[in-house]
């Protein structure tokens, strides 16, 4: 395979010594040596490492760093992409160090976590940055030996001349390959040889993480560092009046400022702060309209009986169809607020100096946070420097720099570097969650118990689109008709793992097995055969690959023994989203009127596995995640602020209620694609399907623990 | 203020901090001891895990002034080079995601495992039951928890 190297004869061979420009720079906490380190520390390795491209240098040591660009919050992203780039370039894995790098968005593009776009997006780009290095390396070392270059080959970081019995670390030819010029064409490996990729790598910050190193956003301290917490406004009001005397009594606070309806008490340590923002008198005052969850049933009832909806996608003529169906099949299915809730909550560092900034923290989006910064301050976004800190997670919350902001706010107010430190209450009450939403499905059928027209009306929250118009079922059936309608709320949203289809996917999967059951056919076959429809025979535009779709739900029936043991109650679910196609089947047995949900059983098409310990991790945490949220959790609003304001009261899934997870991966020869989000969407329609298979009850709402079909339902968790 | 001395991973430490000051935001923002995370604050997540005298404890909720002489130990003094054999374990399962809960997940085993060298797998969930990881690594800690009891 021939490539265009593209972008990266730009940044190629521009010697920038020790200004790679990771994390590692300028701060004093990796001084600490790493364990894997026993010969030489990062730093030392990158001050005398020669950069070959804004992927990777290689120091004379023959030691290899690689930057890894895109915030890692727990996708493994640190660990893959290096992993990609080792696997072109020929390194030996143990000799290379992983650096996490700054904000560049001269280096790097699409620099930022979400979506499960890093690996679609940088796949190629990454290959390029090993594939050219590996290229002047060989040329130089051509050029040393006076040997062909077709005659040299490369291995684990060694370069070999067979026919001479000359070789070399990649180390000896660091100088005279920065001196040569980058090539216009590489080749890149046959997927067939690769020997790193595949493989079950190691996370790359283990030992540090293990040991309690500092490297999240939290850990970070500075010299002369403030610590700032901030009371923010209900949702729908604005702050009068601030009586802050009591606060500022509190030892150890040093200041309270306020900017907008927000109030930051400033001090030397975190726990003052803690206490004083109790002590805080503030008088709010609507602005706009304050919201609680009773107005939002209302109001999700009123708009999906009278609210003008936007049409996302008709197809044929769904009034006739209804008009001469044989069957309707008509339920309402309905999700709560939920928070991100990432164990790490939120934090950022921010020094103000001049028209100067420094950032250091978690962010999903590091370039929003500068642009941001910059809007507010009217500075030149290159004022703006960002450090990527490791997040402990993000789910979304991080895509936003609401929490950025705030730390620039109090360090210009204050005239000091600061960080601020949200408390969970904070991060449960200050936003910004996934929305509310309800769906309302109607199907037609016609006396054979084909599904001839499909109706979806979505009622949303600050979402754009509460559906996904493109995706199946749409193009299996003849008269289709999808809508979406919009309540601008005044509490913040934002997109949260698998956006619109964490919660559309469980009630899509849920309907069609209403659907199947009315038309009296098993809940695979009746989607076979709506996939085989839109294979042979599909009716508009599809948004995915049927192909792909039909070969995860094959390899899961064959996988789960769909259907064979009666005394197993099964649920099935398959969705695509973001790239990847997974299919799921939730097993539950029921032994004197106890259901006990036993397995689930995952099977993914994400192309290409590039890290098989990464990928099963992101299956069972999208399972897990997506089974406690559609089981447990629930944020419901009184007078624009949430009555769960910690895990107390706010519950999420724990290690008891984790059922044995089953992971199978299609080998379907695509490059690879994300894998953060997709596997969750499925895994709440799986569960519903088995409990109706096992008990009859239908939960048409999350979470289920609150459904009145829930409450005799003494659902056993089998673990193990 | 008041002044309080604190042995901490072996080590004798002076602080000057207020009595109901948790030992959690002593450990992190007065000792530099960063590996004990803060979550919730309210003793249901277990991020905060340390060990007092050997016990687990949530140091969210652990008043400075409730330590007295007892020996505390954080992430960082489990042992000298990452090599106690919770941490082999989890580095040999490949436990973590984010990695923000593991330090705590990681003290409450070991702990637990110390009082309970061979323990059964329910035994294993009821211990671990207490500390959340969002991630989902549930079953790679139960599995990580498993082999350290196997390999003591």
């Amino acid at each position: 395979m021939k490539t265009q190297t593209g972008t990266s004869r730009r940044d190629f061979l521009k010697i920038a010594g020790t200004t790679a420009g990771g994390l590692v720079i300028g701060f004093n906490w990796f001084s600490c040596d790493s364990p894997k380190m026993e010969v030489l520390s990062t730093e030392q390795i990158l001050a005398q490492a020669k950069s070959f491209n804004s992927f990777l240098s290689i120091s004379p040591t023959g030691d290899v760093v690689i930057f890894s660009p895109n915030p890692e919050l727990g996708q493994n992203i640190k660990t893959s992409f290096p992993m990609v780039v080792a696997e072109e370039l020929e390194a030996d894995w143990e000799r290379v160090r992983v650096v996490q790098a700054n904000l560049d968005p001269s280096k790097y593009e699409r620099q930022l976590t979400g979506g499960s776009g890093a690996m679609p997006h940088s796949w190629e780009r990454l290959r390029k940055a090993g594939a050219t290095a590996k290229f002047v390396l060989v040329a130089a070392a051509a050029q040393t030996w006076k040997v062909p270059a077709s005659e040299i080959t490369v291995k684990n970081g060694m370069i070999n001349h067979e026919r001479s019995g000359k070789k070399g670390h990649f180390g000896e030819f660091v100088a005279v390959a920065t001196t040569l010029t980058a090539p216009e064409e590489v080749v890149l490996k046959d997927k067939k040889d690769f020997t790193l990729i595949g493989t079950p790598v190691k996370n790359v910050d283990a030992k540090e993480m293990y040991t309690g190193k500092p490297m999240y956003g939290l850990d970070f301290q500075r010299e002369g560092m403030q610590y700032a917490m901030i009371q923010r406004a209900p949702f729908g009001m604005k702050l009068v009046s601030v009586n802050d005397g009591a606060a500022r009594a509190v030892a150890g606070v040093t200041n309270v400022v306020t900017f907008g309806s927000s109030v930051a008490v400033v001090g030397t340590s975190t726990w003052p702060l803690m206490k004083a923002k109790k002590l805080l008198k503030i008088n709010y005052e609507p602005d706009g309209v304050v919201e609680s969850t009773t107005d939002h049933d209302r109001l999700f009832a009123e708009l999906m009986a009278k609210g003008k909806a936007e049409i996302k996608r008709k197809d044929g003529n769904v009034s006739a169809a209804f008009k001469s169906a044989a069957k309707i099949v008509t339920a309402e299915y309905q999700c709560p607020f939920v928070a991100h809730s990432p164990m790490e909550p939120e934090n950022f560092f921010a020094h103000v100096q001049g028209d100067k900034v420094e950032l250091v923290g978690p962010t999903q989006t590091p370039d929003r946070a500068r642009q941001e910064t910059a809007t507010l301050l009217g500075i030149p976004p290159e004022n703006v420097s960002v450090a990527i800190t490791r997040l402990g997670g993000g789910f979304g919350r991080r895509l936003r720099a609401d929490y950025v902001i705030e730390a620039v706010e109090v360090s210009r107010a204050i005239q000091a570097p600061v960080k601020v430190t949200w408390s969970r209450e904070d991060e449960l009450t200050g936003g910004a969650y996934r929305p509310a939403v309800r769906y309302r499905f109607e199907a037609a059928l016609d006396a054979a118990g084909n599904m001839i027209g499909y109706k979806l009306r979505g009622v949303g929250m600050n979402a754009g689109n509460t559906t996904r118009e493109s995706n199946f079922p749409s193009g299996a059936v003849d008269h289709l008709l999808i809508e979406t309608i919009e309540h601008a709320s005044s509490i913040t949203t934002n997109a949260w793992r698998a956006p619109i289809t964490n919660f559309l996917a469980y009630a899509e999967q849920s309907f069609l097995d209403e659907v199947a059951l009315a038309a009296g056919k098993d809940p695979v076959d009746f989607r076979l055969e709506l996939l085989n429809r839109a294979k042979t025979n599909p009716v508009g535009e599809l948004g995915y690959d049927v192909d792909r779709m039909l070969g995860v739900v094959t390899m899961a029936k064959e996988k789960s023994n769909w259907g064979k043991n009666p005394s197993v109650k099964q649920g099935f679910s398959v969705y695509f989203s973001h790239k990847s196609y997974v299919a799921q089947v939730a097993d539950i047995e029921v032994a004197s009127g106890v259901p006990t949900l036993k397995k689930i059983t995952a099977v993914t098409d994400c192309g290409l596995v590039v890290n098989p310990t990464g990928a099963n991790h992101q299956v069972r945490g999208g399972i897990v995640d997506g089974m406690g949220h559609a089981m447990y959790t629930n944020l419901t609003f009184e007078g624009g602020v949430p009555k769960q304001r910690n895990f107390d009261t706010y519950r999420l899934i724990r290690l008891k209620e984790v059922p044995v997870i089953e992971t199978h991966f299609v080998d379907s020869g695509f490059d690879p694609t994300g894998l953060g989000e997709p596997a969750l969407p499925p895994t709440g329609g799986a569960i519903a399907n088995a409990i109706f298979a096992a008990t009859g009850r239908r939960l048409r709402s999350q979470p289920f623990i609150e459904q009145k079909e829930f409450s005799d339902i003494q659902l056993q968790i089998k673990r193990a | 203020m008041a002044n309080f001395t604190l042995k901490v991973n072996g080590t004798t430490h002076q602080v000057e901090v207020e009595d109901d000051t948790p030992l959690l935001w002593v450990l992190r923002d007065h000792l530099n001891l960063v590996g004990t995370k803060f979550s919730c604050g309210i003793a249901q997540c277990g991020a905060c895990t340390v060990h007092v005298n050997g016990n687990a404890t949530f140091s969210c909720v652990t008043p400075v002034s409730s330590i007295g002489n007892s020996e505390v130990t954080t992430i960082e003094g489990l042992s000298k080079d990452g090599d106690h054999p919770v941490q082999k374990a989890w580095d040999e399962v490949d436990v973590a995601q984010c990695g923000y809960c593991q330090a705590g997940q990681i003290m409450n085993a070991a702990a637990f495992l110390e009082q309970n060298p061979s323990p059964t797998f329910e035994e294993i969930d009821n211990a671990m039951n207490r500390n959340i990881c969002r991630c989902g690594t549930y079953h790679k800690i139960r599995e990580a928890v498993a082999l350290a009891a196997k390999s003591k």
